[in-house]
């Protein structure tokens, strides 16, 4: 390939260049993790009264899984499913038949009487080196789980590179060291082809309200033929939100240079 | 009848050992002065009964008076007032045996038990060794003879003839080929069969074996087809004893389980003295078991106080292990509670139950390249300080039900078997631990819920799939169990879940039925 002749353009044509890789880089896509590497750390915030925040978290993961080149011995790792025994009441254990089929032979589950204890489980499944990835569901805002604990957990899931999906159920958005945190409930489905009046492939609204390296947005989320696909809502909101973000990166680059 | 396989090659040769008067000789053994004391008069081991004390043995003494074993105590006063008692104790006996049959690997590599007074030992090719068999029984004799006990010996070459000979053929006989004919002047019971089936037998006028070869195996096989089990089956019986079928038994293999121990010149009474010390117990452990090839499984730790109190710590690993910082920190959020007293002397640390565990070469590069535990290592963290019921695994099981349809089992045991689902059977991502109620408000003419309060929140249904039938399951469940109609739902905001319907309008189980809901869909 040869080289264009980047003296014959005109000076425009950068900036313009740069906002638009700015802008494109700062917007969450799935497939992300081949070019920036897996996110480590993510919380999904739910209802506990349907299963959205785990179908969605198990989509983000499965997401995260397939695009991260991984050698062939990875591939049949365990995946540890830790459940505080308020979650595991209000939203329900997982059950095998109806998990997707790559997980069904593969779930290590653990029942933790007390948040101190779920925590704990999670931080010892960040150190293993065996699992694919770690997902916690802990109901409301235990006192345990402060911003320490959850930096706790960030830094154990880097010293190994184990992601972990925090399922926080019927919890307000406390503080976290958390590197993605998505708000997540079910959307209508789209009809399916064959009946029209059954419930169709399940679709998610996910909103990424916080997200170091990200600007926040919100998609609806489905999986297809074991892609993850995420659907712009297309909104002025939206827009606004991504160029404020893109000039803030913008202004800090400038202050890095004086 | 034939003699069986010895036509084809080299027969086994099996060498049965009856001990007739285990439980006497052990209590001779046990008793300071043998011959002289009580055993000099009449004598009787006696166990408890509901119906009183029950005679198991009898010495000579006491048969010459007519007492035999079986009878109850108070019958036996009656004959012989002057009858002295001891204890009798099975689980001795059995122990005593056990310790024979790997006593007894001195004739032959294999030996098995024969519960509750026999031995069992393959001598297949290892008579020259003493030379011949008849030495070999001569010396088996001695041997026996010189630890007190009594026997009587046969070599065949199934288990089967040779118990009989021990039991009612002469003693030391050895039969080399041609088993029907050797035994066929043996009483019946020498076939090993319950005392009902001997009733039948002998009401049939068969007494002998010959007697029951002769008359051909479809009338054996007609008169006892019902029979399944061995000792009820005469057929099975003298197949067995004849070499036509295998009779698999059970070898007795002696196991040594590693252990490490330490006395201390000073009682230690110090959490980071104990610490110490288990650490190097458990380096000790580590050394042993790596001798051998082996990882631990299950390892107790039991600390001697100064005052004689043991206190016992039990350990299981999900995956065989020997690493002894593994050991140590599992080890360590269980001696939180132990009580030191006035001082911990001794120390032992025993592997009960060890598995397999092939050395390997430490790479030092792939540590460097994926840091972190293993899962096993991972699990066994967990399970010390949250239990090991709370670590578990969902596994199939062959159930229609659908929260029957799922177990959950240890992590790292093998997944059983299951036949696959079908695909069609669409199930909800998680489900509740138990069905919860569902009011309905108003209901479709269809039957389904269209609009439902669940939670404090109504729900209004907009798509729905089903019904999908589960009848009970009435091989297992009561009469009045309802079969539920299950359905897909979403609701107006695009919630799914899974509900169903407990009977149906006039099954005559019940009143109008209720719902319920039990999964949440993705």
């Amino acid at each position: 390939m040869s080289q264009p002749d980047l003296a014959s353009l005109p000076p425009a044509a950068f900036t313009d260049l740069a906002a638009l890789s700015a802008r494109r880089s700062a917007r969450w896509r799935p497939g992300l993790a081949k070019e920036r590497g897996r996110t480590l750390h993510s919380e999904v915030f739910a209802s506990s009264n349907e299963a959205a925040g785990v179908a969605a978290a198990l989509a983000l993961a499965f997401d995260d899984w397939r695009h991260v080149p991984a050698d062939g011995a990875q591939d049949g790792r365990a995946v540890l499913w830790v459940q505080t025994k308020d979650a595991a009441r209000l939203a329900g254990r997982p059950y095998r038949a109806g998990l997707p089929k790559d997980l069904q032979g593969r779930v290590v589950h653990v029942l933790a009487d007390k948040a101190e204890d779920a925590l704990f489980a999670l931080e010892e499944g960040l150190q293993c080196r065996d699992l694919a990835f770690v997902i916690g569901e802990v109901a409301g805002n235990p006192r345990a789980l402060d911003f320490t604990a959850s930096r706790r957990l960030s830094l154990a899931s880097e010293k190994c590179g184990v992601p972990l999906y925090l399922l926080r159920l019927d919890a307000a958005r406390d503080l976290s060291s958390a590197r993605m945190r998505w708000d997540v409930t079910s959307a209508p489905s789209p009809a399916p082809l064959r009946n029209a009046q059954a419930p169709g492939r399940p679709i998610w609204r996910a909103e990424l309200f916080r997200a170091r390296g990200h600007a926040p947005g919100e998609w609806l989320l489905h999986e297809d033929g074991g892609k993850l696909r995420a659907v712009r809502e297309r909104t002025a909101d939206n827009d606004a939100q991504a160029t404020n973000w893109t000039v803030g990166l913008q202004r800090r680059r400038l202050s890095h240079r004086a | 009848m034939s003699g069986g396989e010895g036509a084809e090659g080299p027969a086994r040769r099996i060498l049965s050992l009856w001990l007739p008067a285990l439980a006497l000789d052990r209590w001779r053994l046990d008793a300071p002065e043998a011959g002289r004391g009580l055993d000099a008069g009449p004598l009787v081991l006696i166990a408890d009964t509901a119906h009183g004390p029950r005679i198991e043995a009898v010495n000579g003494h006491a048969a010459r008076e007519g007492v035999r074993a079986g009878m109850m105590l108070a019958d036996a006063r009656t004959l012989c007032p002057q009858l002295a008692t001891a204890g009798f104790d099975p689980a001795g006996d059995g122990a005593l045996l056990q310790a024979l049959a790997i006593w007894a690997q001195r004739w032959g590599p294999w030996s098995a038990m024969d519960a509750p007074d026999g031995l069992l030992v393959d001598v297949t090719a290892v008579a020259h060794l003493f030379g011949g068999e008849e030495a070999l029984l001569q010396d088996v004799h001695a041997r026996f003879r010189a630890r007190g006990l009594a026997i009587r010996s046969a070599i065949a070459p199934t288990a089967g003839a040779a118990w009989a000979l021990a039991h009612y053929g002469p003693d030391r006989a050895i039969v080399e080929r041609d088993i029907g004919r050797a035994l066929s002047g043996l009483p019946v019971a020498a076939l090993r069969l319950e005392p009902a089936t001997l009733t039948v037998l002998r009401r049939l006028g068969l007494k002998r074996i010959g007697q029951v070869a002769e008359i051909g195996r479809d009338a054996l096989q007609r008169r006892f087809r019902t029979r399944k089990s061995l000792a009820a089956n005469p057929l099975i019986r003298l197949d067995q004893l004849l070499g036509h079928k295998p009779e698999p038994m059970l070898p007795v293999i002696a196991r040594i389980a590693p252990l490490a121990q330490r006395r201390l010149m000073e009682p230690i009474r110090h959490r980071e003295l104990l610490d110490q010390v288990v650490g190097d117990l458990a380096a000790d452990m580590a050394r042993l078991l790596e001798s051998k090839g082996l990882g631990a499984r299950r390892l107790e730790l039991a600390l001697w106080r100064v005052d004689a109190e043991v206190a016992v710590r039990h350990l299981e690993m999900a995956a065989p292990s020997r690493d002894p910082a593994h050991i140590c920190r599992l080890f360590a959020a269980r001696l939180d509670d132990v009580d030191a007293g006035f001082g911990i002397e001794m120390l032992r640390l025993r592997a009960v139950w060890t598995e397999p565990l092939a050395l390997e070469q430490g790479d030092i590069e792939a540590g460097a390249d994926r840091p972190g535990t293993s899962l096993a290592t991972c699990i066994d963290r967990l399970s010390a300080r949250l239990g090991a019921r709370a670590i578990s695994r969902p596994v199939p099981f062959a159930s229609h039900i659908p929260e029957r349809a799922q177990r959950w089992h240890p992590p790292l045991e093998p997944e059983p078997s299951s036949q696959g689902l079908l695909e069609f059977h669409a199930r909800p991502l998680k489900m509740l631990d138990k069905p919860e109620h569902i009011a309905v408000l108003y209901a479709t003419p269809d039957g389904y819920p269209q609009r439902f309060r669940w939670r404090g929140g109504v729900h209004e249904v907009v798509r729905v799939e089903g019904p999908e039938r589960i009848a009970p399951e009435w091989w297992r469940e009561r009469g009045s169990a309802r079969l539920r109609d299950y359905y897909r739902i979403e609701d107006g905001e695009g919630r799914r879940y899974w509900i169903y319907r407990q009977g149906i309008l006039g099954d005559g189980r019940g009143g109008a039925p209720d719902w319920f809901l039990q999964g949440l869909c993705a």
